[in-house]
């Protein structure tokens, strides 16, 4: 027996020598294939038109754009903005991550769904709802936050809190709670846990989220328009003026080259940062344990955090009862036809409760495309690197795959009408398209919360398995699954969410005969008559509804026995 | 050990199981976009086996915005009189549709399109996306055709952005209402009045235009003056009606808000006898919306039949209720609450296509400086 174990342990290592490279390129093939196709060649197509002028390379003129005070000015906004988004995102999600992740609270799973709720909703809503608090004729008129800075940040974390929570929450999880207990029975107080012990063992997840979060608070469109109220920009609202507006591709394939850039900076940042983490996941997530008194602050900020999540949907709930100066469920009835304005016309080309079920329909294909080429992508760059060129290669694609969330929808968009118009390509009127650029989307969140778990598996526990005979497939049934599945389905969550309330590039992309939620509620809320602005309210009411429910559901999906051992 | 990892191997192909049968199920329920639209030819009345002529294409595809909306049972009809399959492909705004149109010239999306207004007309004439139309104006379409350009744009509906004003509001305070563009800048009229900004909004831009149609080079100086009489920008249209105007159904406290000429039909008060809003018919910009044959379109012939059936006294009937727009052809009967409510202004500014094109990037640099000042 141990003689056999050891020759094939041997016999293997000779056969890994050459294997391993080549497998690394097979698994990240396709995904490499999916973003060669749907991401690089768009985006540089659009690049193309914009540097190449009158059949010469102009780079001169590209230069000229970036040496433009206003660029500048708009450059240094974003950055701060998003860092600020970022900040806040942090200082609430991660006390809230620790609460619904660790503490036994009443009601958690439901909490946890709720926060995510906001990803699903289309922002021409929110902003609506946020501006009928914030307006000085709204009841928080009197805080002065309407078009302001302040508004911006709050409006950033209001859809941004949910990352950190997701991704660092379901890490936490699944965190081995025994050196922090030692710690403590050592005498650190618990500040001294958190900074030594239990922070350092999050910072994987902690760097993935923080990096997402600002990729997202950097590109955030409606935000920065709506709350903002005109008076800032930033270099994802330049570049959607100077396109959709102006047509004036070279200023803006300037700005998404700078926009490009931030991101690789950021992204080589943030994968310094990311060290290789200890193996401290467990196979048995730990029992969530009552709050105690030391809790008090994360159970404060997790409160706060509500409040602001809350707010904006109860004045969406409230709107959307409004029936003339009484309330009633008119509008909610109103979702089953097709609009009415006063003579019964049709608003809308099918009612709303069609436009839900083409926006499941469609989450359905985004989340599964996410799911599986993020699962590839995880699994690439998380196995045990031999070599610093081999960890190079690792880093990097982890890293590429980051990128679509830092380069405009429109550029994006517009990308995919110019490139994928002739075969073998043709792909620009395909009804999957849609999906295909929201899982484009949801993307780097599924990796970057399957990553971090599945880089905290032992490797050792794989060659266990293997020198005991395991085939590859059923090693990783074993040994990874059972860790990787509840961020697994955290990351199927959010996908769907994403994919439900993806509106840059549904709009862009949407046929008319199958309009998605969003896009229905954004053509409701462009019209005048009180119908219809309670119809887009209620519309975002169940889409929230909607969400909650999903994202419920999918949690509650779990391998029968994952707690076997 | 090998007890381990029996006991090991279960969870493994419990999941997988689990995994396979949500999916099956799933796709089985209809839950996935794949393979749809495959099945579309099979199902078009008289197939491309079934005609005789095999060259003529039995789809037409229309390009347009994403305010597009038509009765089902119109395009049905269309769909039987003519024989051709109409596929819509409607995405983005105007301005959106437009620069599509203008970067795919060389491999057109469709056949026809519908949607782009005089503000965004000559990008796309210059860039050359249109062909002859070869359509005969029906009475009254021929009053909104282009100087330049009438031969492939077509006319199909108009409305008109003007400032509305609450007119209760005016009442209870016992102010009168203002009735020009220049009554914006009185005193008496300070902080009242909301707007969508030119840089992030349609109907915003119309009200850019209509200030330089009414000032010439001065209208930096009238910006000027409304943005320190208090004037409140917001990023879109909803944004400016459903949040700060007063009659938008929320708590807003601005009695004067930039919105359509049609706006007072949709806030009629509970008997239905009264508007409670008023457009202010000195203040409108025209828009127009035209439809056009592609240059390189697979299906021309089809395409020149949207181009009719878009003109019918059908579809121009439809125009009020399904695209909050007026038709063009004369003689086509309102909806009551329009024919009662909604008057078009006589008289309302107009800005040439061309001269919107040559300026509309240094007329919004310096609307954005003047307004962010």
């Amino acid at each position: 027996m141990r003689d056999m174990v050891s020759t094939s342990s041997t016999s293997g290592r000779r056969w890994s020598s050459l294997s391993r490279p080549l497998t690394l390129v097979g698994l990240a093939l396709g995904p490499l294939a999916v973003l060669g196709v749907f991401f690089v060649l768009p985006v540089s197509a659009m690049l193309a038109r914009g540097f190449v002028v009158d059949g010469s390379l102009d780079v001169g003129g590209v230069l000229d754009v970036l040496a433009r005070p206003r660029v500048h000015r708009v450059l240094w906004f974003t950055l701060w903005s998003a860092a600020a988004g970022t900040v806040m995102s942090l200082a609430l999600g991660l006390p809230a991550a620790y609460a619904l992740y660790r503490l036994d609270l009443p009601l958690r799973r439901p909490l946890r769904a709720l926060l995510l709720v906001p990803f699903a909703l289309p922002t021409v809503v929110v902003g609506v709802a946020f501006r009928r608090l914030l307006a000085d004729s709204g009841p928080l008129g009197f805080l002065g936050l309407d078009g302001s800075a302040i508004a911006i940040v709050l409006g950033l974390t209001f859809f941004n809190a949910a990352v950190v929570i997701r991704a660092v929450g379901t890490a936490w999880e699944g965190l081995d709670p025994r050196p922090a207990e030692a710690a403590a029975a050592l005498g650190a107080s618990p500040w001294q846990v958190l900074r030594t012990v239990t922070l350092p063992a999050l910072k994987p997840a902690l760097v993935s989220a923080t990096s997402v979060v600002f990729l997202f608070c950097a590109t955030s469109f409606g935000v920065v328009l709506t709350l903002g109220g005109l008076r800032y920009s930033s270099v994802e609202t330049e570049i959607y003026l100077l396109t959709n507006n102006l047509l004036d591709l070279r200023a803006a394939a300037a700005l998404s080259v700078l926009q490009i850039l931030v991101v690789v900076v950021l992204l080589v940042v943030a994968q310094r940062l990311r060290a290789t983490p200890d193996p401290t996941q467990e196979r048995t997530p730990p029992r969530p344990r009552r709050a105690r008194r030391g809790d008090v602050a994360a159970l404060v900020a997790t409160g706060l955090l509500l409040v602001l999540v809350l707010a904006p949907m109860t004045s969406l709930l409230l709107g959307s009862l409004r029936v003339g100066d009484g309330w009633g469920l008119a509008a909610y009835r109103a979702l089953a036809t097709t609009g009415a304005s006063p003579g019964g016309a049709e608003v809308l080309a099918v009612p709303v409760t069609d436009a839900l079920l083409t926006s499941l329909r469609t989450a359905v294909d985004a989340t599964w495309m996410s799911l599986l080429v993020g699962l590839l992508v995880a699994v690439v760059v998380t196995r045990h690197s031999r070599g610093r060129v081999e960890r190079r290669v690792r880093s990097g694609l982890d890293a590429v795959f980051m990128l679509p969330l830092g380069v405009s929808a429109v550029t994006v968009g517009f990308g995919f009408l110019i490139a994928l118009d002739e075969p073998p390509l043709a792909l620009r009127d395909s009804p999957l398209l849609v999906p295909i650029a929201q899982a484009l989307v949801a993307l780097p969140l599924v990796v970057r919360t399957i990553a971090p778990v599945l880089g905290g598996v032992d490797d050792r526990q794989r060659q266990a398995a293997a020198s005991l005979g395991a085939s590859p497939l059923r090693a990783v049934l074993t040994v990874d699954l059972p860790v990787v599945w509840k961020p697994l389905l955290a990351a199927a969550g959010f996908a769907f969410a994403v994919s439900l309330g993806e509106f840059g590039a549904t709009s862009f992309l949407a046929r008319d005969d199958h309009p998605t939620l969003p896009v229905v509620i954004y053509r409701l809320l462009g019209h005048p008559g009180e119908l219809n602005y309670a119809m887009a309210l209620a519309a975002s009411v169940v889409l929230a509804a909607t969400t909650a429910v999903v994202v419920l559901a999918v949690e509650r999906l779990r391998v029968p026995s994952a707690g076997a051992f | 050990m090998r007890r381990i990892l029996r006991r090991a191997h279960r969870p493994g192909t419990r999941t997988i199981t689990t995994l396979v049968l949500v999916t099956a199920v799933t796709v089985l329920a209809g839950c996935s976009l794949v393979g749809e639209g495959d099945d579309e030819p099979a199902t078009s009345p008289g197939g491309s086996s079934a005609s005789p002529g095999q060259e003529a294409p039995r789809e037409v595809v229309l390009v347009t915005h994403d305010s597009f909306a038509l009765p089902k049972k119109l395009v049905k009809a269309f769909e039987a009189d003519s024989g051709y399959e109409l596929e819509v492909r409607a995405s983005g705004d105007a301005g959106a549709l437009t620069n599509k149109l203008v970067l795919t010239q060389d491999s057109p999306t469709g056949d026809v399109a519908y949607g782009v207004d005089n503000s965004f007309a000559s990008r796309a004439l210059d860039a050359g996306v249109f062909a002859d139309s070869g359509v005969t104006l029906p009475d009254g379409a021929a009053d909104y055709t282009l100087d330049d350009g009438t031969d492939r744009l077509v006319p199909i509906d108009t409305g008109a952005v003007c400032v509305n004003v609450d007119t209760r509001w005016f009442e209870e305070q016992g102010i009168p209402e203002p009735e020009t563009l220049d009554d914006l800048v009185e005193p008496a009229y300070a902080d009242l009045f909301v707007t969508p900004g030119a840089a992030t909004s349609s109907p915003g831009m119309a009200f850019l235009l209509a200030t330089i149609a009414e000032h010439g080079d001065d209208w930096p100086d009238y910006w000027a003056d409304l943005m320190a009489n208090g004037a409140k920008l917001t990023s879109g249209w909803s944004d400016a009606y459903y949040v700060d105007f007063t009659q938008g159904g929320g708590d807003g406290d601005r009695p004067i808000v930039l919105s359509y000429d049609s706006s007072p039909a949709f806030t009629l008060t509970e008997d239905g006898e009264a508007t409670t809003t008023r457009a202010l018919l000195d203040t409108c910009f025209r828009q127009v919306e035209y439809a056009g044959v592609l240059a390189g379109a697979a299906n021309p012939d089809g395409a020149r039949a949207v181009i009719e059936w878009l003109l019918s006294p059908e579809v121009q009937a439809a125009l009020p209720e399904s695209m909050y727009v007026f038709p063009v052809v004369s003689g086509v009967e309102l909806p009551e609450d329009w024919a009662r409510f909604a008057e078009q202004p006589t008289d309302a500014y107009t800005v040439d296509a061309d001269e919107i094109t040559a300026n509309r990037e240094q007329w919004l640099t310096e609307w954005t400086d003047i307004t962010s000042r």
